[in-house]
């Protein structure tokens, strides 16, 4: 009995690794502490209350920042740790294995869990402010979507200190990944906490759709909304249609593995570039999932800080939309190799190059709104500039990339490496992060520190350029990506050590962001009026932080930059409220239900992973009985009394 | 969350049923468009599986092809009973807007009771196949074929738990604006299912047989 217990629990836990004995200690010790600090703060009510039952699409947003800012640490150590074993020639910092695991985690949870709750943070937190709604169309389902994002990056988490990681890499490609050549759990904490996650993607997905098409305030026509909206909506529209191929691609290959289908396996007539084509489908379009929105945000953040509406409003929008049916008709750009006929690579080739062209209008659309603008460099204004030529750069390497024949020289090289990072950082990421800036007073109603973050700031763009543009070099060199180790004889050695030193700079620019956030959580400056930038858009007519009603009345629309032409007319919301006697307002009620679904999707979900089919029927069991729960629930909303809110205006000096 | 309805009040219910009764509430659009997205994501998920199929339609491994393993009479009987189906689905919907309640669970049950046996046949076929050794871990054909069949049959199974509690709801509270939006919804679903089965009937089982 011991002893088969002893052996379980030496497969079950990963062992014989200091790194991970390490982990094993930090995560029981900040585990105690929360439920220490909780318990002995009497907090645990008031973590269900406010913040495990929400259903306020701004908790729900910080929620997810929370979680991509903890992420985006995961990831940046997986992404220190490569660095450090590839600075000098045959180094044994790793053991190959490992290497495999953290190359694999780092792309994985950068993907699909930072970006992604870092997006749907700003999507939750800015849309409905900025279109004059109270909530997402669906709060119910957003508040799904969180749990189940965030039960499938537990799931993926947990793989390094239990079963052990996946180490396929993040595109877990077969026939690699089948169950011959890749057994254990790995694979399955992949494949199936990506599927849980995506379910939730799907669905804030058509949830945002219906919010942008339906809950825009009165006169807010398509073309009167602001480009973050719309490139959220582009955003939506892409994962809608995307996501689902996942899915598609993640089941498959599950059932070769749970099962022992042969849709991917050498033998029995399977066909693992099947595979690599639904990932594709999907994988390609999820760049542009994530770069839309970070488009949208330098929109506002450049016209802001510009003091100018944005120039070419109307071919903004158009190149949003044509980005948007283009970034479908380029997938197989990413396997040029495959041994596609011409013809195909062709298309392909010109397909992907075409993308260049509504991206160049962005561009020089941004460039315009600043020429002759009046120019603040606020933070937000810093990283939105940076992000400029720091895309463009990655942009031009990109159709590099997708001119199909050179494509046989760079293709899994690190040049590649070095490409997505400048697409994925100084696009994705340097966007998010002027977000987060321009929009923080809003979040949590002060603003953060501006001389941290210049430090910051200057450390992860120097950073940055130390640590990539070696790699381009590197791949002209003939170094491949997944490298574990290289002979000194390569002549990589000066370029690979720089790039470790690029890589430490960016994580003490993290570190710096931190202490910025921690630092201003006290000394920052408060944001008493709600509109800390001066600026355009809805969302800055609203005190900081926001009532949980959002408006009070909703209001009247006639132009673009909503709020820039009322402040021009000398006009606020509080003179609105005062027009007519404010009215009752409904608004739906917190549940424990998506927290708890999420839970049993965790446990089907852990089942699977281990082939414990009964604990896989058990967890699925339990989110059928939630849905039937749901199904039967009537009485989902409560009215807050007009005497409320005029109270809480009268607070906020508003009525 | 009342943004629809004040935006426009008129069509809050005033204006005499010009506006179907699932409409009524400020919820009812917003829940009948997010279903119609859904339903393209749904579109997506089966038009990935269908292209798998196709292409590992003729990787039998020596295994039994499509034209050796169909059998006619099951998937005719299948086809017959999920056309049906959505019939009267359709039904039961013209009977919630002329506001019979009995008339509208009636249709509910028989579109359920056929749901029910369409679910049977297929299983039935299923078990057939794999008696003779054409199980899903046989060949890539199989697999696909399995998956894209079955997992149509997982959707009508879940359509079927679906608008069992959507009966019950029915039964307790009448035809509401909540429970006509429930409905509604359903049979979206319904009839969705039934389109995808007709793809599956022409290009799965129908090619297979001629081919």
């Amino acid at each position: 009995m011991l002893e088969s217990l002893k052996e379980f629990a030496g497969h079950f836990f990963v062992t014989g690794e200091p790194l991970i004995y390490m982990s094993d200690v930090a995560i029981v010790v900040v585990s105690l502490a929360i439920v220490f600090t909780l318990t002995y703060l009497k907090k645990w009510k008031w973590l269900w209350k406010e913040w495990l039952t929400t259903v306020d699409h701004k908790k729900i947003g910080i929620m997810y920042l929370i979680s991509a800012l903890l992420m985006l640490f995961r990831g940046g150590v997986d992404a220190l740790l490569m660095r450090t074993q590839l600075a000098l020639p045959n180094l044994h910092f790793l053991d190959p294995q490992h290497y495999n695991e953290i190359f694999t985690t780092h792309g994985t949870i950068m993907i699909l869990f930072m970006a992604m709750p870092f997006l749907f943070a700003l999507f939750n937190i800015v849309v409905p402010l900025q279109i004059g709604a109270r909530d997402v169309a669906f709060p119910y389902l957003n508040a799904i979507s969180f749990w189940l994002f965030f039960f499938g990056a537990l799931l993926f988490n947990l793989s390094f200190v239990i079963g052990g990681s996946p180490d396929a890499g993040w595109v877990s490609y077969p026939p690699l990944t089948e169950l011959a050549t890749d057994p254990g759990p790995g694979e399955n904490f992949y494949l199936l906490s990506l599927q849980i996650s995506g379910i939730g993607s799907i669905a804030t997905g058509i949830n945002f759709i219906v919010t942008i098409l339906k809950m825009r305030a009165p006169g807010m026509t398509l073309m009167k909304m602001p480009l973050f909206s719309w490139s959220v909506l582009a955003s939506c529209i892409i994962i809608v249609f995307a996501f689902p191929a996942l899915t598609v691609a993640l089941a498959l290959l599950m059932f070769d593995r749970l099962f022992g289908t042969h849709f991917f396996t050498m033998l029995h007539g399977g066909n693992p570039m099947m595979y690599i084509n639904l990932f594709w489908v999907w994988g390609h379009p999820e760049v542009y999932i994530a770069v839309l929105p970070a488009f949208g945000v330098i929109s506002e953040v450049v016209a802001t800080f510009s003091r100018k509406s944005v120039f070419g409003y109307k071919s903004m929008v158009a190149a949003l939309m044509v980005i948007t049916v283009i970034n479908y008709l380029v997938w197989a750009h990413h396997f040029f190799t495959m041994g596609a006929s011409a013809g195909v690579n062709a298309y392909f080739a010109v397909a992907t190059m075409l993308v260049g062209i509504p991206t160049g209008v962005k561009v020089f659309n941004w460039l315009f709104t600043m020429f002759r603008g009046r120019i603040r460099l606020t933070l937000p204004m810093l990283w939105a500039i940076a992000f400029i030529p720091c895309f463009a750069i990655g942009g031009a390497t990109g159709v590099m990339l997708a001119a199909a024949p050179a494509d046989y020289q760079y293709h899994n090289s690190f040049f590649l490496i070095a490409h997505f990072h400048q697409t994925l950082i100084g696009g994705v990421v340097f966007g998010l992060l002027a977000g987060l800036y321009y929009w923080w007073p809003k979040m949590f109603g002060f603003i953060l520190d501006e001389r941290l973050g210049k430090w910051a700031f200057w450390f992860f763009n120097i950073g940055f350029y130390v640590c990539f543009m070696p790699m381009y070099a590197l791949g002209f060199m003939g170094m491949t990506r997944r490298v574990y180790t290289y002979p000194a004889e390569t002549g990589w050695t000066g370029l690979n050590f720089v790039s470790t030193i690029g890589a430490y700079l960016m994580g003490i620019g993290f570190l710096l962001i931190v202490a910025q956030v921690l630092y201003s959580i006290k000394y920052g400056k408060r944001d008493v009026t709600g509109d800390p930038w001066d600026g355009r858009t809805l969302e800055w007519a609203l005190p900081s932080p926001v009532p949980h009603y959002n408006f009070a009345r909703i209001p009247e629309v006639s132009e673009l930059d909503a709020w820039w032409h009322m402040k021009q007319n000398g006009e606020t919301l509080a003179a609105q409220n005062k027009k007519a006697p404010l009215e009752p307002i409904h608004m739906p009620k917190n549940t424990g239900r998506p927290f708890i679904m999420g839970v049993f999707f965790f446990i089907a979900g852990f089942g699977f992973v281990f082939n414990w089919f009964w604990m896989g029927a058990i967890g699925l069991i339990g989110v059928v009985i939630t849905l039937i729960a749901r199904s039967q629930e009537r009485d989902t909303e409560y009215e807050i009394p007009a005497e409320e809110i005029r109270r809480t205006e009268s607070a906020l000096g508003r009525l | 969350m009342t943004t629809v309805a004040e935006k426009r009040p008129t069509n809050a219910g005033h204006d005499g049923g010009r506006l179907p009764l699932e409409y009524t509430r400020h919820e009812g659009p917003l829940n009948i468009l997010g279903f119609w997205i859904f339903l393209a994501t749904d579109v997506v998920l089966f038009a990935s599986l269908f292209a798998t199929y196709f292409v590992l339609r003729t990787h039998v491994d020596g295994g039994p092809t499509d034209k050796e393993l169909f059998g006619i009479s099951g998937f005719t009987i299948e086809t017959v009973l999920l056309l049906t189906s959505s019939f009267t689905g359709s039904l039961a919907v013209y009977a919630m807007r002329n506001g019979n309640k009995k008339r509208l669970l009636g249709w509910l049950i028989v579109t359920l009771l056929l749901g029910i046996a369409f679910v049977g046949y297929e299983l039935h076929e299923f078990l057939d196949y794999a008696a003779e050794g054409a199980t899903m871990q046989r060949s890539a054909f199989l697999s696909a074929f399995f998956t894209l069949v079955g997992t149509h049959g997982a959707h009508v199974t879940f359509g079927i738990i679906w608008m069992a509690s959507i009966i019950v709801q029915i039964a307790r509270y009448g035809i509401d604006a909540i429970n006509a939006r429930k409905t509604f919804i359903v049979s979206l679903y319904w009839h969705f299912l039934d389109i995808i089965w007709i793809f599956i009937f022409t290009t799965v089982y129908m090619m297979g047989v001629v081919s």
